[in-house]
Order: C-alpha cells, then sequence, then structure tokens
C-alpha cells in the first residue's frame, strides 16, 4: 500500500441499520479506526459473526465478512484460521450469542488459544428478538420473557474467559475511545485467543444499565484504569487505590496517602489478581485486565502438519496399504 | 469349493473383530474374493457372556464373485455359548461349528439363557462340532513369557486364528508380521501372540482336529489383471478424499467430532496429513461443520462426518453453506435410528434427512457409497460436485462399511479427471466485488471461489437472503422467488454431469426390475442373477439420472428393497410418479440373498 489507510478506507457503503444511538455505532468508528492505526489491510482481514443486532458488524466494514448462524461464529472463524493463518480473523458477538447459544464454542476456541479477536458487546439483554432477558442479564431483569423479574445468575464473561484458559481478556465501554481502542489494539497485537467485552448500551431495551460507572460525572470514580506496571489509582486526582487484603482474599479500595506502598501494581500476566478485578464492583476494571501469551492454536497445529498442508508426498504412495497383491493376466 | 462363509464371534473384549480383520487380510493376500460383515455391539467391554455383548465378525470367501458376507456361515468359531446361542439361527445344517470348552461353564451357559448344556443336549446335532479347550491351551502355549493371566487370556484370538489359517492352508507369515509391527515395542506380549499363532496353527496340524475337521482350499478368484489391497469403507474414504484434493489441487481440511460408526474416517484421514490433508477434531458436530464451513470459505476443501444423530446437529450450517454457496461435503456413515438407536449396526434410514432435512428450500446433491472400495471414487465424485456447483454435498454411506472389507484394485489416480473450480476474477477497480463474489458459472450456476486474502476482491457472504446480482441482503419478494428458484435449478442441474442410469445386470425392459443403493449392491447382485430379474443401482440419489423414468418404466413392477422404512421407494414415486413395491427391512442387519430371492419369485408368481 502506497498510501497510509484511514478508518474511512475500512467503511462500507451499506446504510448502517442500527437504532439511532445505538452504542455499536460508536464501536464500528474505534474499530475502523483501530484497523487503520494499526496499519491492517483490508484483504487480510475478516469479520466473522453470529447472530444478533451486533452480528450485523461485517457488513459495514470494508473487509472480508461472513454473517453465519447462531452462535458459531468461533467454529467457523477456527475453520477459516486453519485455512489461512495469516489473515486477522475477528469474531464479532453478543451476550446471547456468545455465551447462551454459543457458550461451547467460544469456551473451546478460548482453551485452543485460536488466534481469533473476539469482540463481545455486552448489553444484558436480547435486542434483536425485542428484548428478553440474556444470560448476562442481573437477577430480577425484568423483560417480555420474564415479567417478575428474571431469577438465574448471570454469567461473569471475564471469570467464564479464564476458566476457559483464555490468554487475553479485556474490558471497554462503547462510547470511551481512548478505552476502547487502546484494548482494540492489544487485541489485534495479541498473537491467541482474546476477549474483549465491551459495555454496549442498548438504548431501546436496556437503556443506561452499565450508567452507574460509565456516566461521564461518576467515571473517575468507578472506573479503574488498568495499565500494566503502574499502581491501580483511581477517583479525584488519583486519591485512591486498591490493596489486596490478605486476610479476606479479596481487593479492596484504600485511600492512597495513608498506605501508598499498599496499592497494587496492576501485572497483567498475574491470572489470580486478574480474578479478583473481574469481580471487582465499585470500581469497574477496564482495559487489559489479563495477557498472557502462548502458543496459538495454529501454530500448534502446523507443528503437527510440517507440510503446512502442502503435498509432500502423493496419494497414490499410500494407496497399496500395508500390503498388496498383483492378479498378472495369464492367471485372471 | 466355490465359496464359503466364516464367523467368528464371541464377547467384546475377546478381539474378534481384530481376528477377522486379520483373516480377511491373509485372505486377501491370497487372490480369494471376499467380502465381510463386522457386526459388534454398541458397548466397548459389555459384561463378559452376555447375549448383548457378542461381537461377531463374518467373512464370505472365494474364487467366484462375492459380493456379501454370506447367508449362512459354513464355519462358526464360538468362543462361549452366548456367541453360539447368538449365531446358531444363522447356520445350515451341517455348518462346521468350532467352540471354545474352556467358556462353557455354569455360569456362562445360564448368561446366555441355556438351561442345559447345548453340547450335551442334542442342539448341535445337526452341525460338525469341533471342541477344544482353546482358553487352557493358549495359556499353556505362552507360559514361557510369564504374562499375567488377563493378558495371556487376550492372546486367545490369535491362538484361533492359527487354528483357522491351517483350516485354510495359509501361511502364518504375514500375519506374524503385522503382529511384529503394531506391538513393536512390547517384546513379551508381542512373542506370546506369534507363539499362541503357531501353536494353534501346530494343534490343527497335530492333534484330533486333522481327522474331523476339513481343509478348504479356496482357489483365486477370477479378477481383472492389476495390484490389489484388502481395503475397508473408512480406508477407501479417506483415500478418495486425499486423492480428491490432490487432483483439485487444494489441501483438504476434515473436521469431525467423533462418533460410531463414523470416527475410523477421521482415524484414517489423520494419518494423510503429508497429502495435505488437515484434520482438526471439533468440541461438537456443529463446531465440526462450521469449521469445515470455515475452511470452505478460506479456499481449502471443507469435509465433516458423522452419522444420523450428528448430521441432525449439522442442519443449520449445511443450509448456511446452501445459502452462501460454498463447497462442502459431509459423509453420514448411516447407522439404526431414530434418536441414538443402533450406533453399532447398519441402516438406511437417513435418506429422507439427506434429501429433505433442513429448514426452508435447501436443495443439495446426495450421493451413496455402494460398496467399501466404491467408497473411493464416490468421494471424489461428491467433491467435484461441490467445487463445480459451489454447494454441499451429502455423501451417503450404510454404517457398516466402515469397517468391512473387500479386495480393491488399487487405482491410478494420475488417469482421473482433475477437479475444477471456478476461478476468482481478477480484481476490477471498476467492477463492484460483491457483484463479482456472485457471478455464476451459467451452466453449473456455480459462482467463483473468492477467498478472504485476496487483494481487491473484498466481499461479504452470510445466512441471509442475498440479492441474485450483488450479494447484498435483500428482502425483496421477487428476488426471494428467483434466488429459491436458482438454488433447485443449481441442484438439478448436477444431473447433466452424471452419468446415465445403466443396468447392472438383466434385460433394459420386462417384468420386474429391482431397485437398490448404498451396500444392497452385493445382495441385490446375487439373488437378480439367481432369479434372472433386471437390475438398477443408484448412486445419485439427488438428483436423479435424467433417463431414470424412462428406464424404469419399461418395467411392469420396479422393486425396492432398503434397510429402512421404503424411504427411496417414496422418492422414487415422488420424483418420477412411479408405483413402486417396496420391500423394507429395518433389523440393523444387511438382506440375506435369499430373502431376496423368495420376494423376488413371490412378485414373479402374483404377476403371472
Amino acid at each position: 500500500m502506497s498510501t497510509e489507510l484511514t478508518a474511512k478506507d475500512f467503511t462500507t457503503t451499506q446504510e448502517v441499520r442500527w437504532c439511532p444511538g445505538c452504542g455499536d455505532y460508536a464501536i464500528l468508528k474505534s474499530v475502523t479506526r483501530a484497523l487503520a492505526d494499526a496499519g491492517a489491510s483490508p484483504e487480510s482481514t475478516a469479520f466473522i459473526s453470529g447472530i444478533g443486532c451486533a452480528a450485523r458488524f461485517p457488513y459495514y466494514v470494508e473487509s472480508y465478512g461472513f454473517h453465519t448462524i447462531h452462535g458459531r461464529a468461533p467454529a467457523i472463524a477456527t475453520g477459516l484460521k486453519l485455512a489461512n493463518p495469516e489473515l486477522d480473523v475477528w469474531v464479532v458477538s453478543g451476550d446471547g450469542d456468545a455465551l447462551s447459544i454459543g457458550g461451547n464454542h467460544l469456551m473451546h476456541a478460548l482453551r485452543r488459544n485460536v488466534g481469533l479477536k473476539i469482540l463481545l458487546f455486552n448489553n444484558e439483554i436480547y435486542g434483536l428478538t425485542k428484548g428478553q432477558y440474556s444470560p448476562t442479564s442481573r437477577v430480577g431483569t425484568v423483560s417480555p420473557s420474564s415479567p417478575a423479574g428474571s431469577v438465574d445468575m448471570p454469567v461473569s464473561p471475564g471469570q467464564f474467559a479464564l476458566g476457559s484458559g483464555a490468554r487475553f481478556f479485556a474490558r471497554a465501554v462503547d462510547a470511551d475511545k481512548e478505552g476502547l481502542s487502546e484494548v482494540l489494539q492489544g487485541a489485534h497485537a495479541f498473537a491467541g485467543a482474546s476477549l474483549t467485552e465491551i459495555f454496549q448500551n442498548c438504548i431501546v431495551y436496556n437503556k443506561d444499565v452499565f450508567a452507574s460507572f460509565t456516566d461521564r460525572k461518576d467515571a473517575s470514580k468507578m472506573q479503574l484504569r488498568l495499565k500494566h506496571g503502574e499502581p491501580m489509582l483511581f477517583g479525584d486526582n488519583a486519591k485512591k487505590g486498591i490493596r489486596f487484603n490478605k486476610d479476606t482474599f479479596a481487593l479492596e479500595v484504600i485511600e492512597v496517602k495513608s498506605s501508598p506502598e499498599d496499592v497494587l501494581v496492576h501485572d497483567e500476566t498475574n491470572e489470580v489478581v486478574a480474578r479478583l478485578l473481574i469481580d471487582l464492583q465499585e470500581p469497574v476494571a477496564l482495559g487489559i485486565l489479563f495477557r498472557k501469551p502462548a502458543q496459538s492454536f495454529e501454530c500448534a497445529f502446523y507443528g503437527l502438519h510440517p507440510s503446512e498442508m502442502k503435498r509432500s508426498r502423493s496419494v497414490a504412495e499410500f494407496l497399496r496399504g500395508a500390503s498388496s497383491w498383483t492378479v498378472s493376466p495369464e492367471n485372471s | 469349493m466355490d465359496s464359503i462363509a466364516v464367523r467368528i464371534a464371541g464377547d467384546s473384549g475377546d478381539g474378534i473383530q481384530l481376528m477377522g480383520t486379520r483373516f480377511a487380510v491373509s485372505t486377501a493376500l491370497t487372490g480369494a474374493d471376499f467380502a465381510t460383515f463386522p457386526d459388534y455391539p454398541a458397548e466397548i467391554r459389555a459384561p463378559a457372556g452376555s447375549l448383548f455383548g457378542v461381537s461377531a465378525y463374518q467373512i464370505n470367501l472365494g474364487s467366484g464373485t462375492i459380493t456379501t458376507a454370506g447367508d449362512s456361515p459354513d464355519v462358526l468359531v464360538a468362543f462361549n455359548p452366548a456367541a453360539l446361542k447368538v449365531s446358531l439361527p444363522l447356520l445350515e445344517r451341517g455348518a462346521l461349528i468350532i467352540i471354545n470348552n474352556d467358556s462353557f461353564t455354569a455360569r456362562n451357559l445360564a448368561r446366555a439363557g441355556y438351561k442345559q448344556d447345548p453340547r450335551e443336549d442334542g442342539t448341535l446335532e445337526d452341525f460338525q462340532c469341533v471342541t477344544a479347550d482353546i482358553s487352557r491351551l493358549n495359556l499353556e502355549s505362552i507360559k514361557v513369557f510369564g504374562l499375567s493371566k488377563s493378558d495371556g487370556d487376550r492372546c486367545k484370538n490369535f491362538w484361533a486364528l492359527g487354528v483357522l489359517l491351517w483350516m485354510f492352508e495359509r501361511d502364518l507369515a504375514s500375519v506374524e508380521d503385522w503382529i511384529r509391527r503394531r506391538l513393536d515395542n512390547q517384546t513379551k506380549i508381542r512373542n506370546a501372540n506369534i507363539a499362541a499363532l503357531h501353536a494353534g496353527h501346530a494343534y490343527g496340524e497335530n492333534t484330533e482336529l486333522s481327522a474331523s475337521v476339513p481343509r478348504y482350499d479356496i482357489r483365486k478368484s477370477e479378477m481383472p489383471p492389476g495390484e490389489y489391497r484388502s481395503v475397508t469403507g473408512a480406508e477407501a474414504l479417506a483415500l478418495g478424499i486425499a486423492a480428491a484434493g490432490e487432483l483439485a489441487d487444494r489441501p483438504v481440511m476434515f473436521c469431525s467430532y467423533p462418533i460410531t460408526p463414523s470416527s475410523p474416517l477421521l482415524h484414517r484421514l489423520a494419518l494423510l496429513g503429508e497429502t495435505g490433508v488437515g484434520t482438526f477434531q471439533a468440541e461438537d458436530e456443529i463446531a465440526a461443520v462450521c469449521a469445515a464451513i470455515g475452511a470452505s470459505y478460506g479456499g481449502m476443501i471443507g469435509v465433516t462426518s458423522s452419522s444420523g444423530p450428528g448430521i441432525a446437529l449439522k442442519a443449520e450450517a449445511i443450509g448456511l453453506a446452501v445459502s452462501a454457496e460454498l463447497p462442502l461435503v459431509i459423509v453420514n456413515w448411516q447407522r439404526g435410528g431414530p434418536s441414538t438407536g443402533l450406533p453399532t449396526k447398519t441402516e438406511q434410514s437417513d435418506l429422507f434427512q439427506a434429501v429433505y432435512g433442513r429448514n426452508g428450500d435447501t436443495p443439495l446433491p446426495v450421493l451413496a457409497a455402494a460398496s467399501s472400495e466404491d467408497c473411493f471414487n464416490i468421494a471424489v465424485e461428491s467433491v467435484r460436485i461441490a467445487l463445480r456447483h459451489m454447494t454441499p454435498v451429502i455423501l451417503l454411506v450404510d454404517g457398516y462399511l466402515s469397517n468391512a472389507s473387500e479386495p480393491w484394485k488399487i487405482p491410478d489416480i494420475s488417469a482421473l479427471e482433475p477437479i475444477e473450480h471456478h476461478p476468482a476474477p481478477a480484481p476490477c477497480k471498476d467492477q463492484d466485488a460483491q457483484r463479482q463474489a456472485f457471478r455464476r458459472d451459467e451452466n453449473s450456476f456455480g459462482r467463483p471461489w473468492i477467498v478472504p486474502g485476496m487483494e481487491g476482491l473484498m466481499h461479504r457472504i452470510g445466512g441471509l437472503e442475498k440479492d441474485i446480482e450483488t450479494g447484498h441482503i435483500s428482502y425483496d419478494p421477487a428476488n426471494h422467488q428467483q434466488m429459491t428458484d436458482l438454488r433447485q435449478a443449481k441442484v438439478d442441474c448436477v444431473a447433466n454431469y452424471i452419468p446415465a442410469q445403466s443396468l447392472e445386470c438383466g434385460a433394459d425392459h420386462g417384468d420386474l426390475v429391482v431397485v437398490g443403493w448404498g451396500s444392497t449392491y452385493g445382495p441385490i447382485y446375487q439373488a437378480t442373477i439367481e432369479t434372472g430379474v433386471s437390475f438398477v443401482h443408484l448412486r445419485n440419489i439427488n438428483p436423479l439420472p435424467v433417463n431414470l423414468g424412462e428406464l424404469l418404466g419399461r418395467f411392469d413392477t420396479v422393486l425396492v428393497p432398503e434397510m429402512n422404512n421404503g424411504q427411496l421407494a417414496a422418492l422414487l414415486r415422488e420424483k418420477l410418479c412411479l408405483q413402486t413395491v417396496s420391500f423394507p427391512k429395518v433389523s440393523g442387519q444387511p438382506f440375506r440373498i435369499s430373502e431376496l430371492v423368495d420376494r423376488i419369485e413371490s412378485l414373479k408368481k402374483e404377476g403371472k
């Protein structure tokens, strides 16, 4: 490419059909910008999606795209990645698609560490089917399918990911350009499976469900923005910090000036702390919570297929099996 | 003697399938023709001595043309009372029965439901019976190796194989070679098995057995000249898939989830990596078909395999491949249904599932393998259709063919036509890549195989209905009708590329024609030769060959025997507006020649 691409080069001519004000617009913008910033090439990029509002995403990105069936995007993306490990393969999914009908495939893509950049648009509701509660909905969510409030416990995407053996888990808020951009860059550069949970505001069916920590006025005291190697500080003028309480085996909020030496420094390779950060409610941990690279599935796979799927022997060499015999013309 | 059928039966832990397979390979090396029928239980190690745990392997060998494993075994090797009880109804009077005395204990007799010992109460009066203390003699022959009793007892299948090989005047060398290779790093067990094999052979030669047991000398069959090997359906299908990759000059990605009786194909393909075949064991049936679709989308030949229950799970994704116009081959090793059904027993009851079993109007080509060796050719044909028409193809194989072996004339792959697809066009700034991706060939309706990574051809596909020209999402009513017609026309036009239907035997018109498909080829062929009626065998189920209606119309009666409740008979009625006489058999067992002959004869009488 002679000229550098911009976000516009990753935008298709298709009319975007999400509801006005939907958080997906902001995510789309951040993703196309992240692709341009990362120097991605459109022909080497593929977006694979399942079903749901988020799943329309591939139609709006100028790259290869495949809008597949409900929940199965990670499985189709795994096949694509095996067919061509050089591709940047993104999976776009929602909380129902990834964690309900497709939970099994998400688990296996993560534990295999397939080089997929999985984006989970979590809005804690089923949008496309008109507002039923989802597997991430909080207990008591009132919806058309749960008029008296939902009774099932929600799944935690982060705990699910780490429990499945994921090597990368990050979080961002849809409208937060800076924070989202940072985790998308991290996901793009990561060689194995990455799961990025994006808190997405469904303005029609679950408006402001994340407002407690996404509202600008409370953001600084409700968000813990993690950076590898830096202390876990938040709040006005970074007056608060996170400490590990050795008695309760839990994280707790402290005033920094009382004991600055107690404030934890974020080590993104520490899985134990990552699990505690995932469950932190006030503040909510954002950024790259866990990143610990390991060999990707496709690398291991092609290690076992040293011919890289190129034919090194002809099938004719295998036709004889263990033993064969000849019928000659005279004895037939 | 022209042909002889041997049945080996015992507990599922007795190594019956192994013993049968080695006997089949040894038969192959003598140049005799043969067919086998592995008949084993769903349980890996069923309770010892139980009736439902009986594992059997039947082989029919001869100097003539052999197309079935034989209606009625001439020789039965029964390792225990349950094996005897289950197999006895299959035998004709005068058959030879070899019995392992040591297993005829009071407990085993009771488990088999024998109130009295069948060796003593006259049950076996009409048969020629040889009893030997197989367990004891085996253990004595390998005593020097100091194996535990249970390890030692496991050698008894080779001891019995030694006796069989003596009866058939066979050389032990090929079996011994195989044991050496197979147990290369387990010296003690290897040597014990070889010793047991020799001891069994010597027992036949040296003891009173020589006086009481006939020895069989089956001569070579008159097969066309060439190089042959013994092949199972799974082996032939694996080689066919690999050969198709070579003929198409594309890598193959085989994605599968373990299920009986499909798994042997996965095992076989896993050994063919060097030929450009990748194997991926997915987390479930749906992921398997989806990964194969993803691989096809990425430019490889995506193939998946399962049996009925797994194919049911794959149905939605197969519809996606139809909608997205991507190549894919789905192999269905048909087992007994419904639900989990009879996992290890054979059936042909997934024909409707293959032809009709998806949501929406979602047609696709369906083929069916006629025999183990046919699995090679039909795999190549399936891939050829998938790539030419850019469509998923379902390949039906009767379950037992997976492990059933027969002689196979080793094919010359270089003599086969290369497999073509519609290549990606050159990128063009003035052209909308979206349109280029859906510019279909006017004869085959296949679209160009444009894959991610190709410069300047980025486009989007999916399972939503798309505009017939641009491929963009379209809810336009007229367009949906056009797309529905296009999908049907694409499958219909496959008929223009397949051979016209011919007769296997008999006159090209007359009173009666028998129509078969799948593994019933063998018994129907023999039965029609015997009765002098005509035989048409279908390898293309959907679409049917263009001349089939005209051909069958020349007969007064169309008899359709099949191992289901009349599915092909119904399909022929629907597609050809033809009256058919259905002859269903749903017992998990293949047709016997005799029952087909009886049915044909009675129809002939009715016709008169």
